[in-house]
């Protein structure tokens, strides 16, 4: 059967109308649900850097997100560790919405820093641990993460990597806690009090490890050296903030 | 005249019995795929995303749902509106259709397990181009009636669905361990049982599914003639 050319134009017409239609009001609808999964996502991302990840993965998403609400109290600052106030619109700063990949896509004296810190349980006025975001590039594509130091500004309590296309195997292996549990109790400073970092070394089973150094992974030594790039560079954009805090400024930071 | 032509069509109307629900012809919609017409151990289509998702059972198992519910549903659709479609625009209709429950799948996908939109999001939104869900609607959807697709769609998806969950099923076992990330070789006491790194890569995929086709070719005795 062949159809008139009016007919083909009508029927495409009320297809794509009916299409958008139905694509536009399930985007409309399913918008809240996927707002909360995102934020669960990365607040859980956040805990997962200070906490146990069995834990975590046996919470609930409303106690997650409840947790996290009560222990972690954050903030923005700039290169010069002061707090940024007010976000490019003019409203008040989130540092949940501030997206990590856009800022990191400048140079990184215009860059906002969002700092997670982790309240005490006992006492939510002081802060068991500074959790800083991180953005670099693996061997692949991005890598991403969270690090937690220490109150004492030194100290690695725990890390927690994720990626888009690391080698599954190889690379890939930076999500998991085997990998990402060797950072912890690492020293980020050296006596002087310098940022030295945590490299990743090259090749996998070394002994003689020092405080700055992690065992690295078999068959992914890029994506080691990727993560290590990422953790410097980050660690260096946040040294005038834990100078502030060093300094005890004020008792908001 | 005109009363006797009447009396004629309604005497084949009474004399048609009603097809049973599952009739032979039609058990053979959802059986064939399953083994004798697979869509990918014989008709070798959507080999692509069975080589990417299937590293882990639960991806795959997702993503199983996932093709089942659009082939179903686009057979469904095409077939309910295969009269109205035009023949020369016939390909952007389907595309369309499947291209809106892909969309849809995603969305819900990224409210409802964002775990797995993470996992498998570039491969739900690939279901489009997936040869086995347009091969189903061009070869079978477009000349049948809508409860005949809905049948020959459960039967292609799960085709499908079997052939990668097997897949799966060993990549996961040897390259990872595990079994829905329950760690199997921990369980039974042979915890230093060494996981192929092979495995973890699409090459695992291709031995893994080399082999089915192998196995299922020795036993139906199926050969591709050029």
């Amino acid at each position: 059967m062949q159809q008139s050319n009016a007919y083909i134009i009508i029927f495409t017409a009320v297809m794509t109308v009916i299409v958008g239609g139905l694509l536009s009001l399930t985007s409309q609808g399913l918008a809240p649900a996927q707002k909360k999964s995102i934020e669960l996502d990365t607040k859980t991302q956040i805990l997962s850097s200070v906490m146990d990840r069995d834990q975590l993965s046996k919470m609930k998403p409303d106690e997650i997100l409840s947790m996290y609400n009560s222990r972690i109290k954050s903030l923005v600052v700039d290169i010069n560790g002061k707090e940024v106030e007010k976000n490019d619109k003019g409203g008040p700063m989130v540092a949940e919405e501030v997206s990590i990949l856009k800022n990191y896509k400048k140079d990184p004296a215009q860059r906002q820093y969002p700092v997670f810190k982790f309240m005490n349980e006992a006492d939510p006025n002081k802060v068991d641990a500074y959790i800083l975001p991180l953005y670099g590039a693996g061997l692949w594509n991005a890598i991403w993460g969270y690090v937690a130091i220490e109150s004492d500004l030194n100290t690695i309590a725990g890390a927690s990597f994720d990626h888009t296309g690391e080698t599954p195997g190889l690379g890939a292996r930076i999500t998991s806690p085997e990998i990402q549990n060797r950072y912890v109790g690492k020293k980020i400073l050296d006596g002087s009090g310098n940022v030295v970092s945590v490299n990743m070394v090259k090749g996998e089973g070394n002994s003689g490890l020092t405080e700055h150094q992690v065992d690295g992974m078999s068959g992914a030594t890029i994506t080691g050296r990727g993560v290590n790039d990422m953790l410097e560079a980050y660690l260096n954009h946040y040294q005038s903030y834990f100078a502030t805090v060093k300094n005890g400024a004020t008792a908001k930071l | 005249m005109s009363t006797e032509t009447l009396e004629q069509t309604e005497e084949i109307v009474v004399k048609k019995t009603a097809e049973p629900l599952l009739s032979k012809r039609r058990k053979k919609f959802i059986t064939d795929p399953l083994n004798e017409d697979n869509p990918i151990t014989v008709q070798v289509l959507g080999i692509c995303s069975a080589l990417a998702v299937t590293v882990k059972m639960e991806p795959t198992l997702i993503m199983s749902i996932a093709v089942v519910f659009v082939i179903v549903f686009s057979n469904l659709i095409i077939s309910l509106i295969r009269n109205l479609v035009p023949n020369r625009v016939r390909i952007i209709v389907q595309l369309a259709v499947i291209a809106t429950l892909v969309t849809l799948v995603s969305e819900v996908l990224k409210a409802y397990n964002y775990e797995m939109y993470k996992v498998l999001g570039a491969f739900v939104g690939l279901i489009i181009t997936n040869c086995i869900v347009m091969g189903r609607l061009e070869a079978f959807a477009m000349g049948n009636k809508p409860y005949d697709s809905i049948l020959d769609g459960i039967g292609s998806g799960f085709g499908y669905a079997w052939i990668i969950l097997t897949v799966a099923f060993f990549r996961e076992l040897f390259g990872s361990g595990s079994v829905f990330d329950f760690k199997v070789f921990e369980a039974i006491g042979l915890a230093s049982f060494p996981t192929n790194g092979l495995m973890v890569d699409s090459i695992g995929a291709f031995v893994v599914l080399g082999v089915l086709i192998w196995v299922q070719r020795a036993k139906t005795g199926y050969v591709e003639h050029n």
